[in-house]
């Protein structure tokens, strides 16, 4: 580790104190807290503009939400169980409930795009109405977000491949996604509950 | 294969975009053919392309400030002259489309690439020293941030020679700027560049909130930090929470645009009311954004050349503070006369108001700075000084805009264009160029040339005023803005003095590279070199290491006594800086070009989406991704300082600072 | 050496039972919220003030249980991060309701 090359712990700790990486990365999330809140203040603007076209009772099947939720529900405790095993350095463990998070995300991503495609094809697509315009963005990011966390995840699971012990950096890293993992959870909560259950009503 | 690009869009039909071209390449070719004449391709990949360090990313933030500035005000001036032309039958020398597209990049350009790099650069060469930090909390982040600014610049100015720029304005509002409306790639160039340099922006923001909150020096508590680095923490702060509203909106105008969505379309429910709203919810903080740094560096300069501690210094903070948080809930003022009832213009006019309160206090507390202090009448003071009065004008300007009784006769008038002018000149211009006089002996190790410095600063001051009071008539007179020509014999005369206006604020811009020109030429005379690194006998922690600083900035990082750290130091004869000699190595960032990479891949993806070229586009998505892939699975990042380097550069600094003393 | 960052880092990485706990919970109150809803309950005005509530819980419940979040001294610039997040969206959610509503009142828009 590289701090143990500096014989002074005055100044190992001086350069190491606590490191800025998950801090900043909190931040990013923060921002991105506000881009997903920006999102929802144009769904509102749009809820009722339906132009005709079909309302979100017309649309939404609240099983499949309700299957989504539950994916992406389990999939935050399976990374959390990740967690626990990078902390206790069991990187078989580690990298056995990345895995189970993958698929779960993969399942929830699936769910979606069929969703989506099912409305497309049935001419129910974002350019047929405001509210579908709103809808499918605002979904459709936390959507493309669910995508990216995916793909982080599997460069993750690769990286730790072959370590015995996981570096400062990594751990970081395992951390950075956990709060991203987590945060894509929250969002899905407002968005079950302002887009698909309110729309329901 | 080539999407939507074809032939025909090489404007080769308009002779002012050829003569253009001709001179930007030959300009182009004279620069690399030197470069490559003095063989410093690999110097300039290596120590700069590449660098990481947070000075020399901020000098390169500068000098594309600086290009901005030319692109930027050779626009300005092709508007004025036209303006000053095209009167009675005369349609002047731009045609309507293509004025458009000049007053549309010009905003675009000042903005985003003039003021916003400029602010960057200063905060990347002053914050990490004023804080006593080895570096920014990211510094490969720092570098990709700097890239995705670069290359947004030269997206747009590839829209000079490939295409069209937007011809909407600098907020391209809808429905002009839908697809219906607006069908070519302009909007597409304005929307691509503008996001990608948000993303830097962005990165900016995070970084350098995390540095200012995580990295200064022990014993810098929060209330013992220059008021320089509180603004940036403000406008950091400003640029996380505005800068996401700013991507949503331009993403939802892209989906309009590329995917048919109706966000803001005529049809289909779309309320193009709701972009005024969303775009202005960041583009009021984004004025504070672009202002507080300004207020910090004002503090700064007004303190040290009123050799006088900062009168008020809890004040100024917690002015910055509550106009940071009041500067979320005004945006509507932008848009009073959209339709809104008197309970909504209300309320968002007198929050505006409010804000005067903490900026006038700003401005006495500069004003009791200077009272009995010693004021040293230096170039950057006249900066100082011309922005106090500029600025004040603009203020009670903007006050009278806020009562939306009175905005409801002036908006959309010159009167605006005025009162803006009058700010982000007055303030935010001044500013910026007031720190860099300041800043610039810290970054170089050589002052920039007093006498070029004033004169700059008549010609702009002098310049503003010719241009700018009469549109503040015009407006009244009720002349619109973006104009093309005009029969009003009235208005005709006020636009030749403004013409005249721009054309001194020219001889201001000869001046300033004058100014750059001589203090290059004599920088190893006697009286311009700066050897202790304390060239104004300043207050604060960059002037206590080296001019300029070693990379890693302090060889021990300094302890903070009290505010303004180093007039403290000075005082108590305390020397922070050598330690008696006990140097420890020190930990630093390797160099990288990941942050080129996904520029450079950024850039292909940004053209290819605004040209349809979607092979092309995938490649650049792909090539973005791959380098930051690589970038973390690349664990040979860092190296450490050993402490015979550390010792060899600060013996040669205590050796500079014994010949100095000995100088005098 | 991994133990003593986590020490040092100061942040609290829960346990399995804390993450079963705050799992339970959610699953309580996102079956709470669907059969709301699913079952027609109460009034429309009064189903939606309930999923806004339980969402408001479980979102509190996400924070502590799944992000770990305290009122711990590490965590003090975290926390202020988020509160000044939160207060911008909601100035920026109500804001925009209040303006695009008023807006769409005044010119008999909608």
């Amino acid at each position: 580790m590289a701090h143990d090359m500096t014989a002074d712990a005055a100044h190992a700790h001086d350069e190491h104190h606590e490191s800025p990486v998950v801090f900043g990365f909190w931040l990013y999330l923060m921002t991105d807290c506000i881009i997903f809140g920006t999102l929802f203040a144009v769904f509102a603007v749009m809820r009722n503009q339906f132009a005709g076209g079909p309302t979100g009772k017309d649309i939404f099947e609240l099983n499949g939400v309700g299957i989504e939720t539950a994916l992406l529900l389990l999939s935050s405790i399976t990374y959390g169980f990740g967690m626990i095993s990078a902390h206790r350095n069991k990187l078989g463990a580690l990298r056995g409930w990345l895995g189970v998070t993958f698929i779960l995300g993969l399942g929830f991503l699936f769910m979606e795009i069929r969703e989506f495609s099912h409305m497309v094809a049935e001419g129910n697509g974002p350019d047929r109405s405001a509210f579908l315009s709103a809808f499918f963005t605002l979904v459709g990011t936390h959507g493309l977000h669910v995508t990216c966390g995916l793909l982080w995840m599997a460069v993750l699971i690769v990286q730790t491949g072959g370590k015995t012990v996981l570096t400062e950096r990594m751990t970081n890293k395992l951390t950075c996604l956990s709060l991203f993992w987590h945060f894509l959870d929250i969002v899905w909560i407002c968005v079950f509950t302002f887009v698909y259950l309110m729309s329901v009503i | 294969m080539l999407g939507k690009l074809s032939w025909s869009d090489i404007p080769i039909d308009v002779p002012i975009l050829v003569g253009t071209f001709a001179g930007a390449a030959i300009a182009g070719l004279a620069v690399l053919g030197l470069i490559t004449y003095y063989g410093k391709w690999g110097y300039l990949w290596k120590e700069w392309f590449t660098s990481v360090d947070h000075k020399r990313l901020g000098v390169m933030y500068i000098v594309l400030a600086l290009v901005a500035l030319f692109r930027g005000f050779a626009d300005a001036i092709m508007m004025r002259s036209q303006l000053a032309l095209a009167y009675a039958g005369n349609p002047g020398y731009l045609p309507p489309h293509h004025y458009d597209q000049i007053f549309s990049a010009h905003g675009t350009i000042m903005i985003f690439f003039m003021a916003m790099a400029f602010m960057t650069g200063l905060m990347n060469v002053v914050v990490p020293l004023q804080i006593g930090a080895r570096d920014v909390a990211f510094p490969f982040l720092n570098s990709l941030s700097f890239w995705m600014t670069t290359i947004s610049f030269v997206l747009i100015n590839i829209s000079l020679f490939i295409g069209e720029f937007s011809q909407c304005g600098w907020l391209a509002y809808p429905p002009l700027s839908e697809q219906q409306f607006s069908p070519g790639v302009g909007v597409d160039y304005y929307i691509w560049a503008v996001q990608l340099s948000g993303v830097g922006t962005l990165l900016t923001g995070v970084n350098f909130f995390t540095t200012i909150v995580k990295m200064r020096a022990p014993g810098m508590t929060y209330m013992k930090m220059p008021v320089f680095t509180w603004t940036i923490f403000c406008t950091t702060v400003l640029i996380m929470v505005a800068f996401p509203i700013l991507t949503v909106a331009l993403a939802l105008l892209g989906l309009d645009r590329y995917l048919g969505m109706h966000f803001f379309t005529n049809d289909a429910g779309g309320n193009q009311m709701l972009y005024l709203n969303v775009i202005w919810a960041w583009g009021h903080p984004e004025v504070y954004i672009l202002v507080l740094p300004a207020f910090g560096a004002f503090s700064e300069i007004t303190q040290t050349f009123s050799r006088k501690p900062l009168f008020g210094y809890n004040t100024m903070v917690y002015a910055t503070c509550s106009i940071m948080v009041l500067s979320l809930v005004v945006w509507l003022h932008h848009f009073f006369t959209m339709g809104a009832g008197a309970n909504v213009n209300a309320f968002f006019g007198i929050m505006t108001m409010i804000i005067a309160i903490p900026t006038g206090v700003k401005i006495f507390n500069w004003l009791f700075t200077m009272y009995k202090g010693r004021v040293e009448f230096h170039a950057t003071m006249y900066w100082v000084i011309g922005f106090m009065i500029t600025f004040t004008i603009g203020g009670m300007t903007g006050v009278m805009l806020a009562i939306p009784a009175a905005d409801f006769v002036l908006h959309n008038s010159l009167f605006v264009i005025a009162h803006f002018h009058n700010v982000i000149i007055g303030g935010v211009y001044f500013g910026y160029v007031a720190a860099m006089n300041f800043w610039f002996p810290k970054a170089f190790g050589f002052k920039l040339n007093e006498a070029w410095g004033k004169r700059a600063f008549w010609f702009w001051f002098v310049g503003f005023y010719f241009a700018f009071m009469p549109l503040y008539v015009l407006g009244f007179e009720g002349m619109t803005r973006r104009m093309n020509h005009y029969d009003n014999p009235e208005w005709y005369p006020w636009l030749l003095v403004a013409e005249f206006g721009a054309v001194l604020i020219a001889l201001g811009i000869v001046c300033q590279l004058t100014q750059l020109y001589v203090s290059i030429r004599d920088r190893n005379l006697a009286e311009n070199r700066d050897l202790t690194g304390d060239p104004w006998n300043a207050r604060t922690l960059e002037w206590s290491t080296s001019s300029p600083p070693p990379f890693y900035n302090f060889a021990v990082v300094p302890t903070v006594h009290d505010l303004d750290a180093f007039a403290h130091d000075k005082e108590a004869g305390i020397d922070t800086r050598s330690a008696g000699g006990h140097y420890q190595p020190i930990h630093m960032p390797k160099n990288t070009s990941a942050g080129f990479f996904v520029g450079l891949f950024s850039l292909i993806l940004g053209f290819a989406a605004i040209w349809w070229i979607w092979w092309l586009a995938a490649i650049g998505l792909i090539g973005i991704i791959a380098t930051v892939i690589a970038r973390s699975s690349n664990n040979d990042i860092d190296y450490y300082v050993p402490v015979s380097e550390v010792a060899r550069i600060e013996n040669e600094h205590t050796r500079n600072l014994q010949a100095a003393q000995a100088a005098e | 050496m991994a133990d003593a960052h986590t020490d040092h880092s100061g942040a609290n990485h829960g346990s399995v039972g804390s993450y079963l706990t705050g799992f339970v919970i959610s699953v309580l109150l996102t079956a709470a919220a669907f059969g709301i809803v699913m079952a027609h309950s109460f009034s429309p005005s009064g189903m939606l003030a309930a999923i806004a509530i339980l969402a408001a819980v479980q979102i509190v419940v996400h924070l502590v249980f799944f992000l770990h979040m305290n009122a711990s001294s590490e965590q003090r610039w975290n926390v202020m991060a988020f509160a000044f997040t939160i207060m911008t969206v909601f100035i920026l959610v109500i804001g925009t309701l209040f303006i695009m509503h008023d807006t769409s009142i005044n010119m008999m828009s909608r």
